[in-house]
């Protein structure tokens, strides 16, 4: 199989290729964890563009439970096909209805499986799914089959630590802490986001950019979805790189800052700053 | 050479276990690593660490070992040969050695003989490097003549720059900051807390209601009506304000190991953290005191009254810190720490405080008595009927 590298719309680092390949040449799921924005989820979606393999999605939230990634029996349709009488009652295997997971063993090539923040689900979901991602097969009560998986899909687990994973489950995986890039790797990032971006524009808005993550006080640092987004703004408003360049932090917020903080508490945190050191000048 | 790796990891408390180590052998095997030490130390991270709070732990142990600090008997040759799988090593030498040698080690003996001029080399690199710091292969040792080999290829080495390059990753100990070194919280403390657990049913109607449908049919004559309702959460929220620093420091494990357990038990759990007595404001972390602040009205404006309420702390301090304005030991309070007490203690209707010195000196202390006031005698030791006596006060 192809090795995963960098791609010309996804930068990795070396430590991110080697993780990914690890977990495909061993067929392990890899655990990708991060400060939320830093592409957590477009890592399997590349990862599946490198490989060439198709991609399926199994976004978790709260209500998820592990059984829904293998099938579900649909037990009410059935009760009210059979008040209706209707002919399909007869055979269970018409009321199963097939998981993301089913769908991935069922391929018959193999494929990238990503599990989306695993840690939304409650406490107990990543144990439900210990046997199924060791051996890649489950069993279906129901219709008392076995579903092997043709091909071990790639997965890709990521977290946003809101629960502490179990480890068991951690002993099956191996993992990647996506770091927040580095200057050099962000400006990368922006040459493989938008080629056409202007090289004084890119350069002032990393320096507000990094400038604005270092405030302490932040309760959502902007990442670099927020900076990918803040710019794109920035070009289709077509803002000349001056308009950034006189921008001290201290004075005022940078224009269009909406893509950046999320959050009131943030906007007022600044706004103070700025009335501080407005009043120190005078 | 790597068993030693995975017992210094464990002796720094990583939870490596011999599954792990396997899944880093069948990696190195299948040539993830790519004969590099740079790639090996990103491999045996991935493969080893899983928690982001001991990649730092991770980082000095592989320093450690790999710098040859402690120098491990583990990198001659007869150790190599034991641990590492064969045809790695032969990759290696394919590295090592350039098309015309391996042609001439071929000629003086094959591949059993490359094996041993292999071992050699990295047994007598080895007693060089703890030596003086000599580059290997510089001297005529070599039984391939005047040329010798390129020792640009050698990535296993002590010495090379790409190695020392590579060395950096793991020095820089960028994930120092992630690493909480708290204990596990005992089990007994989290079945203690899980008394506080209150149940309700709120959100999404996503589960099936069979009473309810079974009702709802009877009385439809037999046609299925279903009947969704919500499902039961832990819907407690807790606010854990922790003292640190000064007289505290002697009960840290114990703090740390309650915090562990309430963190995993709770769904909703802020913690904030202050000194000797609460003030005008809290910080988010215990490392950045004097960046992350939060004044204390800002959490009686966000954290509704149907949150709960700990304290740790062990409120020993002069009694002015809490009587008097101004009375803070680390700044100028305009209102005294009792004050703010009462206010915390007003909004917020269930509270309670562990006090972590034992139970039988409190009556020493004249801040305990008066905390004891302020919070209404909730005051309860760190022991399990403690902890039990936390759940029916918060009740």
């Amino acid at each position: 199989m192809q090795k995963f590298q960098s791609t010309e719309s996804y930068i990795a680092p070396r430590e991110l290729e080697v993780a990914v390949n690890a977990a495909v040449a061993l067929q392990r799921p890899l655990l990708v964890k991060g400060e939320p924005g830093t592409g957590k989820t477009v890592l399997a979606q590349e990862v599946a563009r490198a490989l060439g393999l198709p991609l399926i999605e199994w976004h978790i939230k709260s209500t998820t439970k592990a059984q829904q990634g293998l099938y579900e029996y649909d037990a009410v349709s059935r009760l009210r096909d059979g008040q209706l009488g209707d002919e399909r009652v007869r055979d269970i295997s018409n009321y199963i209805l097939r998981g993301k997971l089913w769908e991935a063993f069922d391929s018959d090539t193999p494929v990238v499986l990503l599990i989306d923040e695993i840690d939304k689900a409650d406490i107990e979901f990543p144990n439900d799914l210990l046997l199924e991602l060791d051996r890649m097969q489950f069993h279906v009560y129901e219709t008392r089959e076995t579903v092997v998986a043709k091909h071990r899909p790639v997965v890709i687990i990521t977290s946003n630590n809101e629960k502490e994973l179990p480890d068991a489950f951690l002993r099956r995986c191996f993992f990647h802490f996506i770091r927040f890039p580095d200057r050099e790797t962000m400006e990368r990032i922006l040459q493989a986001h938008y080629p056409d971006l202007r090289a004084d524009l890119a350069r002032e808005a990393l320096q507000v950019f990094f400038q604005l993550r270092e405030v302490g006080e932040l309760k959502k640092k902007p990442a670099t979805s927020e900076l990918l987004d803040w710019l794109k703004l920035l070009m289709i408003e077509d803002m000349p790189a001056e308009a950034l360049r006189s921008n001290d932090l201290k004075v005022a917020l940078p224009p269009l800052y909406g893509a950046l903080l999320k959050n009131e508490q943030d906007v007022h945190l600044f706004e103070r700053l700025a009335f501080l050191s407005r009043a120190r000048r005078q | 050479m790597f068993a030693p790796f995975i017992l210094e990891l464990r002796k720094a408390g990583l939870p490596a276990s011999i599954t792990e180590w396997l899944a880093l052998m069948g990696a190195m095997k299948a040539g993830v690593a790519g004969y590099d030490l740079e790639d090996f130390y990103y491999l045996a991270r991935t493969t080893l660490v899983k928690d982001e709070r001991h990649l730092d732990r991770f980082d000095r142990v592989f320093g450690e070992v790999f710098k040859g600090l402690e120098p491990p008997t583990t990198i001659t040759g007869e150790v190599i040969q034991r641990e590492l799988p064969a045809e790695w090593l032969q990759k290696l030498a394919e590295r090592l050695f350039s098309a015309e040698e391996m042609a001439k080690i071929q000629a003086l003996g094959g591949f059993e003989k490359l094996m041993e001029t292999l071992k050699e080399r990295l047994a007598e690199q080895k007693k060089r490097h703890q030596g003086g710091n000599r580059m290997i292969g510089t001297n005529g040792t070599s039984p391939f003549g005047a040329e010798g080999y390129n020792p640009e290829g050698v990535r296993i080495g002590q010495e090379g720059s790409r190695h020392r390059r590579a060395v950096k990753v793991w020095d820089k100990r960028e994930f120092r900051d992630l690493d909480d070194d708290s204990a596990l919280g005992s089990r007994a403390m989290k079945l203690a807390l899980r008394r506080l657990r209150r149940f309700a049913r709120q959100g999404e109607a996503s589960e099936l209601d069979i009473d309810g449908t079974i009702g709802a049919t009877a009385r439809n004559a037999g046609t299925l009506d279903l009947k969704m309702r919500p499902e039961r959460r832990n819907a407690v929220k807790v606010l854990l304000l922790l003292d640190i620093g000064g007289s505290m420091d002697d009960h840290i494990r114990a703090s740390e190991e309650l915090f562990s357990a309430a963190k995993s038990e709770f769904k909703h759990l802020v913690h904030l953290y202050f000194h000797n007595c609460p003030y005008e404001r809290f910080w988010k972390s215990n490392r950045r005191r004097s960046e992350q602040m939060l004044p204390t009205w800002e959490v009686l404006r966000t954290y509704g009254p149907d949150w709960r309420v700990v304290f740790v702390g062990d409120a020993s301090m002069a009694p002015y810190e809490i009587v008097e304005p101004g009375g803070s030991v680390e700044h100028w309070n305009e209102e005294a720490g009792r004050v703010w007490l009462n206010r915390l203690t007003a909004h917020f209707r269930r509270v309670a405080w562990i006090n972590p010195t034992p139970e039988r000196h409190w009556g020493y202390t004249t801040s305990i008595g008066l905390i004891q006031d302020a919070v209404e005698g909730r005051m309860f030791p760190m022991t399990l009927d403690g902890l039990e006596g936390v759940a029916r006060a918060l009740r």
